[in-house]
């Protein structure tokens, strides 16, 4: 059987995005993701869950992706026999999941030589997890000592820098150890999981209406990405179908959020080469998109305006017209500031050639989102799998090849210009319509997938329903896990002081991944 | 470069009077403000961020200070890379377990006498994440705190008359 005969052959979900969810055994799992490899498709994400309150051991569930769109796998576990088939020698970026899996349920990878702990540094003991059912949110245990084996480097001149958690500059904590000779990086090994705070467990105290709020805090530049997930899921479970308006608004919202991240990061990529003038200039943009942005809808951000059944923002014509202005303001400063940056020999010395990932590279490594399409890694939701309001809208996916840190900034451009384009689109075809319907109960045991394209990349939202509109579990999952370990190959071969223009190229998410 | 200088004079000079319109007093008071801390420190304030687990909303609003609008630095303010260095830190989150020794660490390193700035909802109370296996909740839990800026996150003009009221304290 191919397998879209056999995805085919699975259920499809009430979704927004074509999704087909099958439960399978432990062979038949290995063997689909196999297939999904060998075609070309990715690994999206992958989680656990317990499910001995319903007497039926424990699961691990894998998001895949093909050109068909999104296969899910349910693979039951045995309470005495708590592992799953290793799938990182197939999918790389599975390696710190499957570890995350261990240390959230207790569920091991069988065959994987890496079983070190991931998102669990010294505050809870290794035999406990916390995603169990059994396992008291408000337990505290005392701080043990986290011990953790980096892979050693040694050799001749070979030395180790460590840094972070705390950073010199204003971002999230984490851990990167560089082993370098002279100034030239061998290897850099991330430790991450810092501003791991239970995330998924505090979903877990909640309602469906409650987590709302959550999930647009699970990475605050995401949180449109993030609340729209959510919703989707949502809707998925409840069938709750927003109104066209409602739709519309969230992709002038969506839009929105990936124009000021852009912006924001055009800005700091100038100021890494030394160019100051490249951060004011694009940050005085950058505000004037916030300072609308809450004038407009009243949050600088756009948090909690996407919700289950709709929106909790309206715009009017006067609105439209100031968000017209607003892109026409841009658009003519930053085809100016792009005119700077390609002729400015300094910034493009160190944007060329530096950081690269080759797209065979990035493809073996799953890079993903906006990061990988500048390696290559043709993969955009908006393009591929639109769903409404992007189904009338053609978008036009940004790729290069080169998969510098200069690829890295292009896809940033013309992505810009790209959500100008499409906002503008929206504006002139904003259909009436209800903003938030009534979302209705969902049902006990119900599985829903929220699945949108945010700046960075494809936010996934897995969501598995408790009765009276409780969460039983649910897996927010960022582009950042597949990309955080590709940054550790980026890097290689460049010096130490091109690090952070390299990262902020990939301009990764902490909170996110750590969960 | 003649491109670069054109689009300088173009964009003309965006810094607004700090802190801006909400309070007339504030103006005069950042002033003198400005005042005290050349005169106490003779040197521009030193602030040393921290993020304790925060979601990253916080830290988009701690990067708007610096931008032009609010140019923090023409206010006698700058951040620094070492909490050694630093007056003053800013601290953003419901302090993860897994950050909660970083961040005591950071402030024995910080030289007396030193102010803490706690930013957002979550670092006030805890906020969304509370207390739990994983968080300690609010910054005050872990060290001691002098200001709490509220807000989610705090807008860069809130955060900004945070600052200032931890240096008018003293």
């Amino acid at each position: 059987m191919t397998l879209d005969e056999t995805m085919h052959g699975f259920p499809q979900l009430a979704t927004a995005m074509p999704v087909w969810h099958g439960t399978v055994e432990a062979k038949p799992f290995r063997d689909l993701c196999e297939e999904v490899r060998r075609s070309g498709g990715k690994l999206v994400a992958l989680w656990g869950s317990d499910e001995t309150a319903r007497e039926n051991g424990y699961a691990l569930h894998a998001a895949l992706i093909t050109v068909r769109g999104m296969l899910c796998l349910s693979l039951p576990i045995a309470v005495d026999r708590p592992a799953f088939p290793d799938i990182s020698d197939l999918f790389p970026g599975a390696n710190r999941m499957q570890r995350a899996v261990a240390d959230m349920l207790g569920l091991h990878a069988l065959g994987s030589d890496d079983q070190r702990k991931w998102l669990r540094h010294a505050s809870w003991p290794g035999d406990v997890h916390p995603l169990r059912k059994s396992f008291d949110a408000a337990n505290k245990f005392p701080t043990d000592s986290d011990a953790y084996a980096f892979v050693p480097v040694s050799g001749d001149g070979v030395h180790e820098i460590p840094v972070g958690p705390v950073h010199a500059g204003t971002i999230e904590p984490g851990h990167f150890r560089f082993s370098i000779i002279g100034e030239r990086v061998l290897r850099l090994e991330q430790r991450l999981g810092y501003t791991h705070k239970g995330i998924e467990k505090r979903f877990e105290q909640m309602t469906l209406t409650q987590g709302a709020k959550l999930a647009g805090r699970i990475s605050g530049d995401s949180t449109v990405a993030y609340a729209w997930a959510y919703a989707q899921a949502v809707e998925s479970v409840t069938g709750a179908q927003p109104s066209a308006r409602a739709l519309a608004l969230r992709g002038v919202l969506l839009e929105l959020e990936r124009i000021h991240n852009h912006l924001g990061d055009l800005g700091y990529l100038g100021n890494d080469v030394a160019l100051a003038f490249g951060f004011a200039q694009f940050w005085i943009l950058k505000e004037d998109a916030l300072r609308m942005n809450g004038e407009l809808f009243g949050h600088r951000y756009l948090m909690d305006k996407v919700l289950p059944g709709g929106v909790s923002c309206d715009l009017d014509e006067r609105g439209c017209e100031r968000i017209r202005q607003l892109l026409s303001h841009l658009e003519n400063e930053v085809s100016v500031l792009r005119n700077i940056y390609d002729e400015h020999a300094g910034a493009q010395d160190r944007f060329l050639s530096t950081g690269r990932v080759s797209p065979d590279l990035a493809a073996q490594l799953g890079l993903t989102g906006m990061a990988g399409r500048a390696s290559g890694q043709a993969w955009d939701l908006r393009a591929q799998f639109p769903c409404a309001p992007y189904d009338q809208l053609e978008v036009n996916m940004a790729t290069h090849r080169n998969g510098d840190v200069a690829a890295r900034v292009t896809v940033r451009f013309e992505e810009l210009s790209e959500s100008i384009r499409l906002i503008r689109r929206l504006l002139d075809l904003l259909p009436a319509g209800e903003l938030q319907i009534a979302v209705g109960n969902a049902p006990d045991k119900a599985f829903g997938i929220g699945w949108v394209e945010g700046w960075r990349g494809e936010v996934l939202v897995a969501l598995h329903t408790a009765p009276d509109n409780a969460i039983h579990r649910l897996h927010p999952h960022d582009p950042s896990w597949q990309n955080w370990p590709v940054l550790e190959h980026a890097i290689i071969g460049n010096i130490v002081p091109d690090f952070p223009l390299i990262n902020k190229s990939f301009n990764l998410s902490y909170s996110g991944q750590d969960l | 470069m003649h491109q670069i200088i054109k689009q300088i004079l173009r964009t003309g000079i965006k810094t607004e009077t700090p802190p801006p319109s909400a309070d007339a007093n504030l103006r005069t008071e950042a002033q003198r403000l400005q005042q005290d801390i050349l005169r106490h420190l003779g040197r521009a304030l030193a602030i040393r961020h921290i993020d304790a687990g925060s979601c990253n909303g916080c830290e988009l609003e701690i990067h708007a200070v610096n931008n032009p609008y609010y140019n923090i630095e023409g206010l006698g303010i700058q951040f620094v890379a070492s909490p050694r260095h630093a007056d003053l830190l800013l601290v953003t989150g419901p302090v993860s377990r897994h950050m909660e020794l970083a961040l005591r660490r950071t402030y024995d390193a910080t030289p007396e006498p030193k102010l803490v700035v706690a930013i957002g909802d979550c670092g006030c109370d805890g906020g969304i994440f509370g207390e739990s296996y994983a968080s300690c909740g609010k910054v005050s839990n872990v060290i001691p705190v002098d200001v709490i800026v509220p807000g989610c996150p705090p807008t860069p003009l809130a955060i900004l008359q945070g600052i200032l009221a931890a240096v008018a304290k003293t």
